[in-house]
């Protein structure tokens, strides 16, 4: 009611009213989300490099200075480096398989043909729910006494195959199910992408007589890269976080050979409460995320 | 379909000379023709299968024995075991896991919408020394995974008092969210017409009233949206919880599951009968408000 009672004099001034409140406003509405933030966001971060040239089991102080010893530790791990390939590895399949598949089917269910909502839905689907979840589902898909490779292995009388307990198979096994996780939602980005191209491209291109594959080569694929890009982006940083779905699957085994650089953290460092160790790989994880995010933005998605 | 080559075939009764050009047209207009309708079809519907037999198969093995799963792991089972999902909905622990989960995502989607919208309202609204730097601040979480600092977040977690806490995990899980959020509010907001806010405060509105009468107001399909996003991505977290929760009462779903999973590891019909009542309730979710998820969990993408 104030507010009504002082708004003559600010009406009065030359009809530029100065906004009154601005102070109280900015004492009212940053400090929450800037606390909250700064103490579970930033300053874990900032800890995580401190910690990281300490050894340390989480208890007291730290004291025990060690320098860069952690580093060099991970730097000579195998498991580590496998957990990079694995995550290099995760992250090629989702650019190179996962992406054609999902702009395959976007072109398809953004015809408009009877069913496309629903089959968009379906692929949707896995996307929605929990790693965890779709983890421990395709853990007995490829279950070698009940799962979907014990059957077929029985059709065709052979030995079930144990996927997820060889130690050679099991990257792979883990692989499709990101794909089967995944795809959909790339394909939802693909979908808002396509129905942004201006049909007449396409009307003018049919007249002229372009293939289906001209049409996709040449107008498709140009205007929608930046929705590609965008979607290499998701896959790049979205597979070096993977951790949720390989738990149920294989937990980073058979020997080490799943492991991710956050189930190396999680089994290494958490587990075993070296705080110093897991911090170290905290910080090279984050170097490598910010060095892959920024470099990416900085060379492809400039104009974007 | 049929209605549109009936509506085509109009001139080819009237004018019976030039039988097969309307007939080609309407092939070429809707770029249609039986074999590119079969391959596409059969192309979704083989997808389809790959999304859906796995959740088939999990939700229907719940009803079967062990040893009919071991047999028949696809079929349907040779006798309905109903206890198998009885018995879960009849244990305390299934409805405590749901019910901390739920306690867990409220808690963490009325936070965030309060804490990010307030701050997201200071940048889009109020012009003061720093915005700029504050922001792209925030902007930060965007990048790195929780993983990178999760060792010092469980040690503050613990310093705090707030170890084994609901508490302990909505606090982070806000934290982490905050980036998108305020990103996706401030957008938002920026788009809101400048002449109401002119007006406002001709009317000697200051900007906690404009705030909360017209800003929030008007901010439903956003609230939704960043809303959906925090709801869904602390139903299914699971790298918090397992960290900084460590009762089995406490636990929500995704860390329950596991639990169940690692209990009865042996007995595949009541994981699988476990799995599927967890992950109902996101598939109902899903398929009731499938337009708002979807856009929901897109938005960042897209927008971002």
């Amino acid at each position: 009611m104030s507010q009504t009672m002082i708004a003559a004099p600010a009406q009065g001034r030359a009809g530029r009213p100065r906004t009154r409140g601005t102070l109280p406003v900015l004492i009212l509405f940053l400090p929450p989300a800037l606390l909250v933030f700064t103490l579970f966001v930033i300053l874990p971060m900032g800890e995580a490099a401190w910690y990281s040239l300490y050894d340390w089991n989480g208890y007291g102080l730290p004291e025990k200075f060690i320098g860069l010893k952690n580093f060099e530790l991970l730097y000579r791990n195998g498991a580590f480096r496998q957990a990079l390939i694995n995550n290099g590895l995760i992250m090629l399949v989702s650019i190179a398989i996962q992406i054609p598949l999902a702009l395959w089917l976007a072109t398809m269910v953004s015809h408009r043909i009877p069913g496309a909502v629903s089959f968009r839905l379906i692929f949707f689907m896995p996307y929605v729910l929990a790693d965890v979840a779709a983890g421990l589902i395709w853990r007995f898909v490829y279950d070698g006494d009940y799962g979907l490779f014990a059957a077929i292995a029985s059709f065709f009388n052979v030995a079930s195959p144990y996927v997820l307990a060889d130690k050679n198979l099991a990257i792979y096994a883990v692989l499709g199910v990101i794909v089967w996780k995944y795809f959909g939602f790339h394909m939802m980005l693909f979908i808002a992408g396509l129905q942004s191209i201006d049909k007449s491209y396409y009307e003018a291109a049919e007249m002229d007589g372009a293939t289906r594959w001209q049409r996709f080569r040449n107008i498709t694929l140009p205007l929608l890269a930046p929705t590609i890009r965008l979607s290499v982006f998701f896959s790049v940083i979205g597979s070096l976080q993977l951790f949720d779905m390989i738990m149920p699957l294989t937990g980073g085994g058979p020997s080490n050979s799943t492991q991710t650089m956050v189930t190396f953290l999680y089994s290494y460092g958490i587990t075993r409460m070296k705080v110093g160790f897991g911090s170290a790989i905290g910080v090279v994880l984050f170097v490598i995320c910010i060095t892959l995010a920024f470099g990416y933005k900085r060379i492809f998605m400039r104009n974007d | 379909m049929t209605d549109q080559t009936f509506i085509a075939g109009k001139p080819v009764a009237a004018k019976p000379a030039v039988v097969t050009r309307p007939r080609r047209e309407v092939f070429s207009k809707h770029r249609m023709s039986f074999v590119t309708w079969l391959y596409l079809y059969a192309s979704l519907f083989i997808v389809a299968a790959i999304v859906l037999l796995p959740l088939l198969t999990t939700a229907i093995g719940g009803f079967k024995t062990l040893g009919d799963l071991r047999v028949n792991p696809f079929g349907l089972p040779s006798q309905w075991i109903w206890s198998n999902y009885l018995d879960i909905l009849g244990s305390g622990r299934y409805w405590q896991m749901l019910a901390n989960s739920m306690i867990i995502a409220v808690l963490t989607v009325v936070l965030t919408l309060a804490v990010a919208s307030m701050a997201a309202f200071t940048f889009a609204h109020v012009k003061f020394f720093g915005s700029g730097f504050l922001l792209n601040y925030f902007l930060i979480g965007l990048m790195f995974p929780v993983a990178t600092a999760i060792l010092p977040l469980f040690i503050r977690i613990r310093d705090l008092g707030l170890l084994d806490t609901y508490w302990g995990v909505v606090l982070p899980q806000v934290a982490f969210g905050l980036g998108m959020s305020i990103m996706l509010f401030r957008k938002f907001f920026q788009n809101v017409p400048h002449e109401l806010f002119d007006a406002a405060q001709v009317d000697g509105c200051g900007y906690i009233a404009y705030f909360w009468h017209v800003t929030l107001p008007l901010s439903r399909p956003i609230l939704a949206t960043v809303g959906i996003v925090a709801f869904v991505n602390s139903w299914n977290n699971y790298i918090m919880p397992l960290i900084l929760l460590n009762t089995d009462a406490k636990y929500p779903w995704p860390l329950g599951i596991m639990v169940y999973q690692g209990e009865y590891s042996t007995e595949w019909q009541l994981v699988l009968a476990f799995i599927t009542l967890t992950i109902l309730p996101t598939i109902i979710v899903f398929f009731a408000a499938q337009k708002h998820i979807v856009a929901g969990l897109t938005a960042g993408a897209v927008k971002g």
